[in-house]
């Protein structure tokens, strides 16, 4: 019997450090683990008596390609723990400068680092080669959801002008107005993009997944929902750890998330799609279903075209946003120190990110979790490896690897969140 | 011609300065045309082998395998240069540099064997020779233009060192600590932001890092005035830069 090992030391084209390992005896699979090993950095600990309110830029720093996620699931968190209500326009501004997280990470994504799969490329530099336009308008689409987030927060990577209660200053009309042309663009320029992608040759593969998603009240989930699951889950976001734990395993820097009963499960474009199929735009269907997707997509080749799906509609949202924005004062909400515990869960590019606080009299904290998205699809990373190795086994060594390396990808896995909540232990030097 | 070689390199980081390269939209295929980039491995999966001509090292050293990783960077490095606060003063998880590491150790976590760490998160230049800086939590696009810019013209790059003061003053920004009584890092702090916090009415929080010569022990003296406490003032220094030589020693005991 033959035994073939298949290992990345260092993926490619991932936020962060992680390596795969395979090892097949035969027709028989040994091992299949994603391994991270990006080092952690213990916010969870150094985050204990620091004040509540700089809990937003801290976590921000746990992702530069996500901030908006931490910033947002802080903020809510610290809000309920200090019985803040914010109003509907800080909510609103809240959305906007969200789409611009989705557009910008999502296009980075899609265009620059899981399209080169397809294309048998290293990277977009050489998409721009053989497909210049395809490239050119992928990064005018990114840089139009940088803007967003420019314009709304002062800058992209770590936004300034976020903070608990809501924002420092409300940007001006004019501000607003002026990223009206370039939405209008965009909405065109995503389809198109959506439509040139579908044009791949997805390989064959269908997952069984639980999918789990927030799902808001009358729109596609962003900023907040209760979370539900495609097998009937509907809970509130504080009863996150009565239904999903964690465990920590030898070959990994992230815990690994579970359901209770020890299933794994999708968080992501495919659980948010798939649970919230409904709630999309009119024409983010259309571009759905010509880009030959049904309202529940089980390939997750087809991410793909499910983030470029989500771009239309996140750059449709901040358009119709930005028509309806007036500034408005107060910019944020203030309450006196107390002490308390606060919830908060958002969806990130790469799904449901869940934060849980809290803090004593002097509203300095004193428990901090996070469970990032790309820590609870971990497991299911694994299962669909297992899955796609048993399925192209045939393959050769340099062609299985390729497709179990486009496998994690689909995830768009964000190892930099998924390391950084882990306890301190301390080896002396 | 051959084009000069480009690698980027990763340690504990956010992603956030390598992201800023990435978000240079308007400039990144020009920037493919002069360079090789041969070794980035959050945009590529293509590995040239070195020696490299630039070497742009993101992220602070945490564990024994990277600070040998880093000296591994250096050998095939002509310029090492390291990008933003982790790289520069170990970043916001240098917090574990002052924190009681027995109360650390305490903390209860699942499996400690299987973490491998080191007790200090340090910059770049405490283990090897890093030829320039860029300051920043994260770094400035048109800075890091600039740099990468200046290094292949062979120039020394246009990189203003002034503080975060001189900035507000050259903007017409009003001083948020003069006009509203709001603790501002700014005095201490060294520009390159772009005058964000303080044009919003926000206090700079001190992203890049202490200016030369900060006149951190006045600046202490003023917050005590505005009514923080010592711990209050502490905490405004162990926060992005905590690490930085100015910056620990003003936050140890004000």
């Amino acid at each position: 019997m033959t035994t073939r090992t298949l290992q990345v030391d260092a993926l490619a084209r991932v936020e962060g450090e992680g390596a795969l390992y395979v090892k097949l005896n035969g027709d028989e699979i040994d091992t299949v683990e994603f391994r991270i090993f990006e080092p952690p950095r213990f916010f969870e600990a150094f985050m204990q008596g620091r004040d509540c309110h700089e809990a937003p830029d801290i976590t921000s720093r746990i992702c530069g390609i996500c901030p908006i996620a931490y910033v947002m699931g802080a903020s809510h968190a610290m809000e309920q723990a200090l019985g803040i209500e914010v109003t509907q326009p800080i909510k609103d501004l809240r959305r906007m400068i969200y789409c611009g997280e989705w557009i910008q990470s999502h296009v980075l994504h899609a265009a620059m680092l899981h399209a080169p799969d397809f294309l048998n490329l290293h990277d977009a530099m050489a998409i721009a080669k053989v497909e210049p336009e395809l490239v050119k308008t992928a990064l005018r689409l990114k840089k139009l959801g940088n803007t967003l987030m420019e314009v709304i927060g002062g800058r992209s990577v770590h936004p300034v002008n976020t903070r608990v209660g809501g924002f420092y200053k409300a940007p001006s009309a004019d501000a607003i107005a002026g990223l009206i042309p370039e939405l209008e663009w965009g909405v065109q320029a995503a389809r198109d993009t959506a439509l040139a992608f579908a044009k791949f040759d997805f390989p064959d593969d269908e997952g069984d997944y639980i999918f789990v998603s927030l799902s808001q009240q009358q729109v596609y989930p962003i900023d907040e929902g209760n979370i539900v699951s495609s097998t009937g889950l509907d809970i509130d976001v504080a009863d996150f750890s009565d239904h999903f734990y964690e465990t920590h395993v030898e070959r990994s820097n992230a815990l690994h998330g579970h359901m209770k009963d020890g299933s794994a499960y999708l968080t992501g474009p495919l659980a948010r799609y798939a649970n919230n199929f409904d709630k999309l735009s009119p024409t983010a269907k259309q571009t759905a279903e010509d880009c030959g997707l049904g309202p529940v997509v089980t390939n997750p080749f087809k991410s793909i075209l499910v983030r470029m799906v989500e771009v239309q509609y996140a750059i449709e949202e901040a358009l119709r946003l930005a028509r309806a924005y007036q500034p408005f004062e107060p910019s944020f909400i203030d309450a006196p120190p107390r002490a308390g515990s606060g919830h908060g869960c958002t969806e990130a590019p790469r799904g449901i990110c869940y934060h849980r606080y809290s803090i004593d009299d002097d509203a300095r904290i004193t428990h901090a979790t996070i469970v990032p998205p790309t820590s609870q699809n971990q497991p299911q990373i694994e299962v669909d490896l297992t899955r796609v190795v048993r399925r192209y086994m045939d393959l050769d060594d340099d062609a299985l690897r390729w497709r179990c390396e486009q496998t994690i990808r689909n995830y768009d896995p964000c190892i930099s969140c998924a390391t950084h909540f882990l306890k301190l232990t301390v080896e002396r030097t | 011609m051959t084009r000069p070689k480009l690698a980027v390199w990763k340690f504990a980081s956010c992603d956030g300065c390598q992201l800023t390269l990435l978000d240079c939209e308007d400039e990144l295929l020009a920037l493919a045309e002069v360079v090789e980039i041969s070794q980035f491995l959050e945009a590529t999966s293509e590995i040239k082998d070195g020696p490299y001509d630039i070497s742009l090292v993101e992220g602070s050293i945490t564990t024994e395998h990277d600070h040998d990783r880093i000296r591994n960077v250096r050998e095939q490095s002509h310029t090492l240069i390291a990008i933003g606060a982790c790289a520069t003063a170990g970043g916001i998880q240098a917090l574990r540099n002052f924190a009681d590491v027995d109360a650390f150790t305490n903390t209860v976590y699942a499996n400690p064997d299987y973490i491998e760490t080191l007790d200090k998160s340090t910059a770049i230049a405490d283990h090897v020779k890093v030829d320039m800086e860029l300051r920043g939590c994260p770094v400035s696009k048109s800075q890091l233009i600039e740099l990468i810019t200046a290094t292949l013209a062979a120039r020394k790059p246009h990189i203003p060192t002034v503080s975060q003061c001189v900035e507000c003053k050259r903007a017409g920004t009003a001083c948020v600590m003069v006009s509203k009584g709001i603790p501002c890092m700014g005095p201490v702090t060294q520009a390159g932001c772009g005058n964000l916090c303080p044009k919003i009415g926000r206090g700079c929080y001190g992203c890049f890092g202490p200016v030369e010569h900060a006149n951190t022990d006045a600046l202490t003296a003023e917050f005590a005035k505005l009514g923080l406490s010592d711990r209050q003032t502490s905490d405004k220094y162990r926060y992005f830069n905590a690490g930085a030589d100015a910056f620990a020693t003003a936050g140890e005991s004000p």
